[in-house]
Parts: C-alpha cells; structure tokens; sequence
C-alpha cells in the first residue's frame, strides 16, 4: 500500500469503518488468550471498538504514558495524567498494543517500556488505523488499514462524538 | 573660616517659623545673618541655591555607628549634622574611657556631631546602675538601655532615681521581655499566617506604662524610643495630657511600613520593634503629624550576613541615615503636611528633647545646615548608599529629596 | 506580589507554601497523584521519569518518616536520592544555609527536599538559586519552622477527596496545637482554596495564632462545639514539649478537654473521616478506639503520600 497524500479535510476517511477494516485485519492472527492494551486516549476507543468487534473476553488494559514520554525535560507533565489499568496479568500473555495514529513511534516505545514495568509479556503486536510514516524509531505497525503522507505541520487528530462516534479531523501548528 | 553667602534658596526654619525665600550668611562656624548681612559681611564664597532648600541639619535621636568614618559620611550625605548613638555598640558604652574615645575620635573626623546615649546599666544587663555621672562628665547627654530591658522593676525604679538626681534623661525602648519572647515580627495576621511567633501589642504597651509610672513617680525626664503601636501612642497621650512631660519618637520606616510588607519572609522588613498593623502605622503617622513623636532614622547597618538567613534568624534593622529626609518628606507629600511641620520632626523636636543647642538656624547660632534639591528623585540602590548598610526595605524605591551639600559649624562637611 | 514558586510561564517550579498555589494547579497534583498511586501497585513500583536526576533530601532537622517517604517517591520517580542529615554535619562547623545550598548545587543537584526549623528558610533557597541563576535547580519544602509543610496539607487534601469526592459542602474540623503546626496552616489555605464551605479551627486560646481567623476559619474553643455535624476530623499532634505547663496544665486534662474519644466523635456526622498527620500521641490528642476505629483513614494517608510527592516532584521536575 503506497501512502496516499491529503490535500482537504473532506477526503479524510470514515474512522468507524476503518475500525471494522482492522478488526478483520487482527482476526485471523487473533490468539484465544489475546489482550488489547490501549493508548490514551485515541487507542483507547480504538481498542474499545476492536474488543467489541473481535468479541473478546478479557477486559482491555488501558495505559497512560506520560510517565514514561522522552519528551518529559522539554514538555513536563502538563496536561491531565490518566492512571494506566492493566487488569490482567502480563507475564506470558500476548499482547496486541492500540494506538490511533503510528508517526515517529516514540510513544509506542514509551508504552512498551510501561508495559515491561508490568511483567514480560510474550509477545507485543501493533495495531493502528492510521500510520503517517516519517519514523523517528525502528518500529513498525502489525496491522494498519491507512497509510497517509501529511505535511509535519499538520496533526491527525481522532475524536469521539457525543454520539461515541470515531471522527477524523486535521489540526494545522503554527 | 570662610564667609558663605547661600542665597536664592527657600529658607525652612520650623524653630523660627521661617519659610520663604531669604539668603543665608555664615561666618566663623555660625550663622551670621538671614535676609540681609550686615554691613561689613564679605562672602568668600557664594553659593547660588535656587531651587533648593535650605533647612538646619537634621537631628537623628538615634542612629548606631558601625564603622564611625563610614557611617558619619553617610550621616552628612543624608543632611543629617547631629546624632544620638545608642550605647549597645561593640564596645558598649558602659566605661568613660570609651565615651570619651567616641567624642574625640568623631570631632577629629568632623562630620556630624556625635552625642553619645550611656549605659543606664553596666553591661545593659539591668542588674548594676552604670557611672551615669562620670560617663556624663565623659559626653554622655542621656541614659539608656538600648535594646535591653531591665526586668527587675525595682531597679529600674532605682535607675530613673538616679538619674533624675542629676537630672540626666533617661531614654527606653518600651518592650516586655516575657511578652516579647522569641519573637520576631508583630503578633497579629502575617506572623500567624507565616507561622512566625509573634510580639504582641501588649509588649509595648505594658512596658510603656510601667516606665510611665516609674517616671512620674520619680520625676525623670523620660523619652520613649521607637515606639511601634496606635496602643502605646494613646498612652503617651493620656500622660501628656496629664501634664507629664515625656517625649517619644517613631523610627521613619514605621511611617511607611506595615507587617504586610514582610512579603515571603523578607528579612529587610525584619525590625526591633516590628512592623506593626497598618492602622498602627496611620496611628504613627497621625502622632507624628500632630507633633506628638519625633522622627528618628533608627539606623542600624547589617550586613549581608546577618540578613541572608531564615527571617527570624536575620538581625533586625536597616540603614537609614541617608533615607531619613526623602523618606520624611514622602510622608509630608503623603499626608499634605506642609514642609515646615515635617522637618520639625527631623530638626527642632530631637534638638529639645536631646537638650541641644542645634536644629535651627538662628542668628548667632551654630552653622550646621542642610541644603537639598526636594524635587530630585533617586533610586535607593546599594551603590547609592555611603553607608555599610546596604539593606533596606526600600531598596529600589524612586524617591524624592536629594541633598546637595551638608555645613556643619559652617564648613561644607558634603557636596554633590 | 510576585509569587516565588511560579515561573515566568506561570508553572510551579518550587513548593514552597500551598498560599498561593492556584486551585488548577493543586488539582493537578491531586489527579497527576492518583495516576501514581496505581503504579505503586504494580510488580515494577517505578517509572523512568526522574532517571538521572539528583533529588538532595537537605534535612536541617530530624525526621526519618518525613524523609523516608521522600526518599521512597523520589525513588519510585528512579532519580539518585542522596540524603544530608545537616543537623549534624555543616551547620555545626559554622557552615550557613546558603553556603550549604551553594556546595549542593555545585554536586549538580536538580532538587532539593528542605526540612528546617525556621519558618521561611525554604523561600530563602528559592529566593536564592533565582539570584545566583539557578532556577533549574527545584526546591521542595518538607516543613519550615510552623509555617508550612505543603505536601502534607496535598495529601490531606487527596484523602479527603478519595473519601468525600467534593470539597464543596463539606465541614472540617483542625483540632488541636494549631499555633505550632505547620501542618494546620498547609491544611487552611489548601481548605480554602479549594472551596471547603467551612473550616473550623478548635483548640485553647493558648494553641491558636492570633487572628487566625483571617485566614477564613472560624474558632471554636470547645471540642464539642467544633466536632458537630463535620465531615472531616485532622487531629494534630501535641508536642511532648507542650504539655509542661507554660501552655496547657497536663496532657491529662488536654485530653479530657480536646482528645478525640467515640463520645466526641458521635457528634460529628455519622460517615466523617479522622485523620492524623502522625505520629499519634494515644490517649493525649486521640484515643485508641478513635485512631484505630472504622472512620480512621490515618494509615491510608501514609499511602497517599508517596504518590502525592512522587505527583509534586515529577511536575516540578518537568517545568
């Protein structure tokens, strides 16, 4: 899949049915022992979706990681820190990590160092639904329906309606 | 000695009720004439003053010396000609022999007068009466405890006896000791809040009162010093309205500060007594202006040191001299006093309740005077200040009044 | 007035005194805490935050608890903690307290957790590193003299709202040696500022500041009186040094007029919590059946306060 550029917020896609395009992605590699861990706060409804679509049993584990960003001497800890729930024990499980949008994969690092804090999983896959290339780390996406090309100064941002519904929307930095 | 001729200048006499424009003449250490000289005078030099004022040099009741050659210059930088010096300086003065090098050591520097206060009690320790008569043979013009309270009542009962014997004045700095102990700011809702322990009110008040019924039992002349409280000044008040003839006088940084300017601890607004409740500080300022209290500078240079520490681990006090004028007359701008009535407290009052021939310019009488631009504004910064004490309060306030040259006995003991 | 703990962007980079602190940023604390008290129950008890770090705990007065629970958060936030028992070294060779902060920063220290005797000794190190251009350098205020012990007063405040959700319609009662305390102090002002509808400060004449309602309590001289309908109890500790007579006759009759018994407690409301900054004085301020009754949360006071402290230092490290 080549990455596609966006040139208007109109031709952003539909976020809910790319939730249902990576739930059938994750399917057939789905373990019957499988848990989704999600990153706030994006990953979480993502991970939410996913649970409900893939018909999992256990409860997904949700994970906070400012406490772990590299970004801590420049940014500090500003906006609202949420607690990380992992409700399940990690040791030998496998794990599959959600996130809403893979970019420099700095925070998919922090949240995986969080999760070694937790036990030693065996195994930690990463499902995203949108991937923007520009990689600052070695890490890759297991599963991702979107690839997109955006100009740095944008930024992809997920959000949920008062409905719950999962929307798109581009934010431009000064 | 030259002959000087001042003229153009606003001459403020509040001894004399002068205030107008008339030149001023000096000859021989004295004043020789006002308005007009007569007619042999013949000025060895004339200074044009327009636009200044010319008032006698100011009179401080109380200013500590640190280094003496350092601290006299400041004296005169800050238009200040005559000064009383509190005997709780290293070495106290307790002994004659250090009176007398005090006087002799100040007269050869021949700057502002130096009146040293004797120790009521050796040592200031409120136990033994001190040698009032010999250490006021040596130069001493009134007794005191400095900052030391004399516990025993009996003795201070004693002490004002044996003054009044000679009829030496007695000066206290009214402050219980139990009241005030451990205390280190002003007993009210900053030091609650800050959590430091506090000097209640009644400190000042309880120790004023027991010194006023020792004193009109006894008939001292008594002077109260630095008093701090609107509760103390009512007592005075009263006395004098009973017809008891005590004088007091209110530090100049107590007209302008209260305990709020005590921010987050600073420790420059740490003073002995402390800074009190605002409507204390409108009580000082009202006594002042109706001519109840005198001014004094309180002048005490600590150095960095002694200030650079946990608040109630700072020494208290703050340098002064050089503020006494500017910060007088901010209060007399403040409260539309006029000019005359404000350098009263600063010149002719001290000058009667010190007993001194000084703080007038009266025909016939010493030169010391003091000549300032009131219009010119400084900021107090440590390198405007001659003085070794550099800490203040007011560090970095833009102030009005700058002294432009100081006489004392008519020689031009400072000029800027 | 300038506000010495905030800097030019108005973040907290000092915590000095919880007067002064904006109702946002001591919410902040209390949410960012509660993220780390989960991470106090996990394997792994730490997180990477202040790794590399320097975290000087500069105790010019004795006390291990305090200490150790600093020791333990700053531990859990993985930064080097060296702890300086000063009572005993520099001062005693005339060293002054700046002179101290001085060396300390020359260690590189990134921040210091200040215990000291005297009330505003914490500002002056503030006021200090800002003078010398140090303001990297963090200055955690442990307790100064009676002035102020700000993460004491935090972490009351995180137990309170752990119980009772809300601060706004509650009743408190400070019971006790409120002139002494500097946890008293933190308490009123973080009360206040964070909406308390009434704080009720409950002690003798002689264990009260003067005008202490200023500071918006309301004075009650009698235990009953101030208990009455509260929903939250602090009892303070009585100092062994109190007890001798200059302030109270004896700790038998303090108790008997301010010690918190199931008699007294019945007339608070039926849910109110007792809390105790510790250590407790059994059967001077607090009796036995209290401190270890049902309404007690004495114990999970301590708990919240490593991740109150673990929450401050990890915010004040980052700003």
């Amino acid at each position: 899949m080549t990455a596609e550029p966006i040139r208007s917020p109109t031709e952003l896609p539909d976020a809910e049915t790319q939730c249902v395009q990576l739930a059938e992605l994750i399917r057939p590699r789905l373990y019957p022992e499988t848990v989704l861990v999600g990153i706030h706060s994006g990953g979480v409804w993502v991970a939410r979706r996913l649970h409900e679509l893939l018909d999992l049993e256990t409860e997904i584990g949700l994970i906070d990681v400012s406490f772990y960003r590299d970004d801590y001497r420049e940014r500090g800890l500003h906006a609202r820190v949420k607690p990380s729930s992992i409700p399940f024990d990690v040791e030998g499980r496998a794990l599959i990590l959600v996130d809403d949008v893979l970019y420099t994969g700095r925070t998919t690092r922090a949240a995986i160092n969080e999760l070694f804090d937790y036990g030693r999983p065996a195994s930690i896959q990463l499902a995203v639904l949108a991937d923007r290339g520009r990689r600052q780390l070695p890490i890759c996406a297991d599963f991702c329906p979107w690839r997109v090309d955006l100009d740095p100064s944008h930024e992809l941002v997920l959000s949920a309606e008062a409905s719950g519904r999962l929307q798109w929307s581009l934010e431009q930095h000064a | 000695m030259q002959h000087l001729h001042i003229r153009n200048a606003r001459l403020i006499d509040p001894r004399n009720g002068v205030d107008e424009q008339l030149d001023l003449f000096i000859a021989d250490g004295r004043i020789a004439a006002i308005g007009r000289p007569a007619t042999d005078f013949a000025a060895q030099r004339t200074i044009d003053a327009a636009g200044m004022i010319v008032c006698p040099g100011l009179v401080d009741l109380s200013a500590r010396l640190g280094g003496i050659e350092p601290e006299l210059g400041a004296a005169v930088a800050g238009g200040v000609t005559s000064l009383a010096c509190p005997p709780d300086s290293k070495p106290l003065l307790d002994e004659p022999g250090l009176v007398e090098r005090l006087v002799r050591r100040s007269d050869t520097l021949g700057l502002a007068r130096v009146y040293p206060i004797g120790a009521l009690t050796q040592q200031l320790a409120g136990e033994r009466l001190a040698e009032m008569n010999s250490l006021a043979r040596a130069g001493c013009i009134a007794f005191s405890q400095a900052k030391q309270a004399i516990v025993d009542t009996q003795l201070l009962l004693r002490a004002m006896q044996y003054a009044a014997t000679f009829g030496y004045a007695v000066r206290l700095r009214p402050q219980d000791d139990f009241l005030a102990r451990e205390g280190v700011a002003h007993d009210g809702e900053v030091a609650s809040r800050l959590g430091l322990t506090g000097i209640p009110v009644a400190a000042e008040t309880v120790a004023t009162a027991t010194a006023l019924q020792l004193a009109a039992h006894t008939g001292v002349r008594l002077h109260l010093s630095r008093l701090s409280s609107a509760a103390a000044i009512e007592l005075i008040r009263q006395a004098r309205c009973a017809g008891m003839p005590v004088t007091c006088d209110v530090a100049v940084h107590h007209l302008h500060l209260s305990e709020m300017d005590i921010g987050y601890f600073d420790s420059n607004a740490r003073f002995d007594p402390p800074l009190r409740s605002a409507s204390d500080r409108d009580a000082l300022r009202a006594a002042v202006a109706e001519g109840l209290a005198a001014i004094c500078s309180d002048h005490t240079p600590v150095d960095a040191d002694g200030k650079q520490l946990p608040f109630a681990e700072a020494l208290p006090g703050a340098t002064g001299l050089e503020l006494l004028l500017p910060l007088t007359l901010l209060w007399a701008r403040q409260t539309k006093l006029p000019l005359a009535v404000a350098l009263a407290r600063v010149t002719s009052d001290p000058a009667t309740i010190l007993g001194l021939d000084a703080g007038s310019l009266t025909v016939g009488g010493p030169a010391d005077v003091c000549l300032f631009d009131p219009e010119e504004s400084w900021c107090v910064t440590p390198e405007a200040l001659r003085s070794q004490g550099k800490h203040t309060p007011f560090l970095g306030y833009e102030v009005s009044g700058r002294v432009r040259m100081t006489l004392v006995g008519g020689r031009i003991v400072f000029a800027a | 007035m300038h506000n010495p703990q905030l800097n030019a962007h108005g973040e907290l980079t000092h915590l000095l005194s919880i007067e002064g602190l904006p109702r946002a940023v001591i919410i902040h604390i209390l949410d960012t805490a509660s993220s780390f008290l989960k991470v106090s129950h996990r394997d792994v008890k730490k997180v990477p935050l202040l790794r590399g770090k320097s975290v000087f705990n500069v105790f010019f007065e004795n006390s291990t608890r305090t200490r150790t629970t600093f020791e333990i958060a700053a531990k859990r936030l993985s930064a080097d903690v060296i702890n300086l028992d000063v009572t005993r070294s520099s001062t005693a060779k005339g060293e002054t307290l700046l002179d101290t902060v001085d060396n300390l920063v020359a260690m590189h220290a990134d921040m210091f957790v200040v215990r000291h005797a005297s009330s505003g000794a914490p500002h002056l190190i503030a006021d200090h590193l800002r003078r010398v251009g140090r303001d990297n350098v963090h200055v955690v205020n442990a307790g100064d003299g009676r002035h102020a012990h700000p993460t004491q007063g935090l972490l009351d405040m995180y137990t309170i709202r752990h119980y009772k959700n809300d601060f706004a319609n509650l009743v408190v009662a400070i019971v006790g040696d409120i002139l002494h305390s500097r946890v008293a102090r933190s308490d009123i002002h973080a009360l206040t500022t964070l909406g308390a509808a009434e704080v009720r400060a409950v002690g003798p004449q002689t264990l009260l500041p003067s005008a202490i309602e200023k500071m918006g309590v309301r004075v009650c001289h009698d235990l009953r009186t101030g208990i009455r309908d509260c929903d939250v109890v602090i009892m303070l500790r009585l100092q062994n040094e109190r007890m001798n007579g200059a302030l109270l006759p004896s700790a038998r009759e303090y108790f008997r007029c301010y010690g918190l018994t199931p008699e007294s407690l019945a007339l608070a409301k039926t849910d109110a919590i007792v809390m105790h900054p510790g250590p407790m004085n059994r059967g001077v301020e607090i009796d036995s059946d209290v401190a270890d009754g049902p309404q007690a949360v004495i114990l999970p006071q301590v708990t919240f306060g490593i991740a109150v402290r673990m929450a401050v230092m990890g915010i004040l490290a980052g700003n």
